[in-house]
């Protein structure tokens, strides 16, 4: 099985979000780049794959020379080779159909992406990647079963979850579930040694118009204070969450 | 031209998801000069979104859609678009929406906003605010293409009333195989609880609480307010909690009317998942606690104590009622 794990190179969740150019772009200093959180559940749940199943994970991700570091993380937990599609990752659509390209050109059997990435948080990617292709695809995935061509797999609803079944070749958007928190895989030293040597291959992409353009940025008003209640008037919540806030 | 929403049902009842896209597509053709047509897929009585401003309801009724499907659905949803000239389509945050609307998107050629939080500024160019950075911040993105989708973000326009008259019309769309090469093949579904994502209140619990044996007082208190019960992530990691009621950054998103935060510090990950919630009330030992510059009301004390009184005062004030 050939397997394509889609990496999204991410500020880490405790990074301040702040902007710069008069609110127009990212300020990326100080910033400290991990792999997107639901990704390496993906990651981890492909390793899976490979050592009980066989089969070779490339990670991919569409973006500049900056994440390159984050694309050797994934190698160092255990990627074989990895792709970088050499171009800014502007638009969910205009990352699906570099990812569309990658794919078609190397035939995967099984498309792995985090249901969204922790920065623009659009959630578009898998199902435009499976849609552009018309590949089978799952969102919100917590559990997946590969046997021949048949998948299995489970899918986080509104207060339950559904089981699928579907072939492949399959594009899921995966997310905590696949693999417990505590299985997830960290690189260790020899892995990180490993993966200088593994193949990093730089493709150009290919053109596509944006279909979105974030025009600027803004930052939510801060709180006003906190309103204290004493502990042994409690009623005194009751009574604002009632009369104040009136969301009882 | 149109604008097309999908309001989506659940065993032939819309919920306040389906009410409040219908709302939001209203003002939205109102401000695009254009007309609003809504979807419903195998809902009988469609009367209840008459009032939120639905003149043209779409019904589609099959049996072959009787389970959601998002290739299916977003299919359908296509069909209706190009018939009903919608350059604007317009869906909900829900799971199901989520899952949906980048596949309409593609079939339509269109750019996608999801996380939306506003009604376009301005239409030519089409501009909405979006949450990005999981809630730390907003943008303004605009969508350049002719067909547009927009994913609106739960609770962020809310319910409108506007009775109208409402023209109703059937719709038989052509489905292939195809559309339905992934199937359900089993769901299993808490019945009789509200979940987190339809919750107007909901209570959550954090590793404060110490074990997984003192949650009977959190479920009490969820009771009392027909709430959603969650928990932070700890708790899930755990095991003390089903990783289902994980809210935050990497769990469930929560955005609700009512947070109500019981023994969680209020860390940045956690935050970032809540903070959409209209308002945020903290109960925590330590008056240090992040949570306390986030919340609108906090109480600091031990939440043995204080929450038994709350479920107490919270009974009498339903009582009253
Ligand atoms: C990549 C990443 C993603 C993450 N995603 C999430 C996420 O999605 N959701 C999430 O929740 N966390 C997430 N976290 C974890 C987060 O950083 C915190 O560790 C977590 O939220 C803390 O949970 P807590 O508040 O329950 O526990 P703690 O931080 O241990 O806080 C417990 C709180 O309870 C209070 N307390 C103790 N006793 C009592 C008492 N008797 N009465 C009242 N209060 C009491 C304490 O004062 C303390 O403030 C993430 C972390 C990382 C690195």
């Amino acid at each position: 099985m050939k397997i394509l794990v889609c990496i999204s190179h991410v500020p880490d969740t405790t990074s301040k979000i702040n902007f710069t150019e008069d609110n127009t772009k990212f300020d990326s200093n100080g910033v400290q780049f991990v792999i997107n959180p639901h990704d390496e559940f993906v990651l981890t749940r492909a390793m899976w794959f490979k050592e009980k199943q066989g089969a070779s994970i490339t990670v991919v991700n569409v973006g500049n020379i900056s994440t390159e570091p984050t694309l050797r993380k994934a190698l160092a937990i255990g990627a074989d080779d990895a792709i970088r599609v050499n171009t800014e990752a502007t638009d969910g659509f205009y990352v699906a159909k570099q990812l569309a390209e990658v794919i078609k050109n190397g035939g995967y059997d099984l498309i792995m992406a985090g249901k969204e990435s922790m920065d623009y948080n659009g959630g578009m990617v898998p199902g435009m990647t499976a849609s552009i292709l018309d590949y089978n695809f799952v969102n919100a995935c917590i559990g997946i079963e590969i046997e021949g061509n048949k998948a299995t797999v489970t899918r986080d609803i509104d207060g339950g979850k559904e089981i699928l079944s579907t072939e492949l070749p399959l594009v899921i958007g995966g997310q905590k579930g696949l693999v417990e928190d505590k299985d997830l895989r960290i690189p260790n030293m020899r892995g990180i040694m490993m993966a200088r040597k593994k193949p990093l291959k730089v493709v150009e992409p290919v053109d596509f118009d944006p279909t979105t353009v974030i025009t600027d940025f803004e930052k939510p008003t801060p709180k006003s204070n906190c309103k204290i209640i004493d502990a042994d008037k409690v009623e005194e919540l009751v009574d604002l969450l009632h009369n104040e806030a009136k969301v009882i | 031209m149109s604008v097309l929403v999908f309001a989506d049902n659940s065993g032939g009842k819309f919920k306040k998801n389906a009410l409040e896209v219908t709302s939001y597509g209203k003002k939205v053709a109102e401000i695009a000069q254009s007309n609003l047509v809504v979807l419903t897929i195998n809902a009988s009585d469609v009367s209840e979104l008459s009032n939120f401003g639905a003149e043209k309801i779409i019904k589609v009724n099959d049996d072959k859609l009787k389970n959601f499907n998002a290739k299916a659905y977003a299919d359908v949803i296509k069909q209706v678009a190009l018939k009903e000239g919608s350059d604007t389509i317009i869906i909900d945050s829900s799971t199901d929406g989520i899952y949906l609307a980048p596949i309409v998107a593609v079939n339509l050629d269109a750019g996608y906003a999801s996380n939306t939080v506003s009604v376009p500024n301005s239409i030519a160019p089409f501009i909405v605010k979006r949450k990005v950075f999981s809630s730390k911040a907003f943008d303004h993105t605009e969508i350049k293409t002719t067909n547009k989708v927009i994913g609106l973000s739960k609770n962020s326009f809310g319910l409108v009333e506007n009775k109208v008259n409402t023209v109703e019309e059937e719709f038989s769309p052509s489905l292939s195989d195809k559309d339905f090469n992934v199937v359900v093949t089993s769901v299993e579904k808490t019945t009789g609880k509200v979940t987190i994502a339809d919750a107007d209140i909901v209570v959550s619990g954090g590793r404060g609480l110490k074990g997984p044996e003192n949650w009977g007082m959190i479920e009490e208190l969820t009771e009392v307010l027909g709430a959603a019960i969650a928990c932070s992530k700890p708790v899930a990691d755990l095991g003390w909690r089903p990783h289902s009621e994980h809210v935050g950054q990497t769990g469930k998103p929560v955005a609700s009317n009512l947070y109500i935060a019981i023994g969680i510090s209020g860390a940045i990950q956690h935050l970032a998942g809540v903070n959409s919630s209209k308002v945020k009330v903290v109960i925590n030992t330590d008056p240090e606690a992040p949570f306390f510059k986030a919340a609108d009301y906090g109480i600091v004390g031990d939440a043995f104590e204080v929450v038994p009184k709350l479920i107490e005062k919270l009974k009498e004030f339903k009582g009253n009622q």
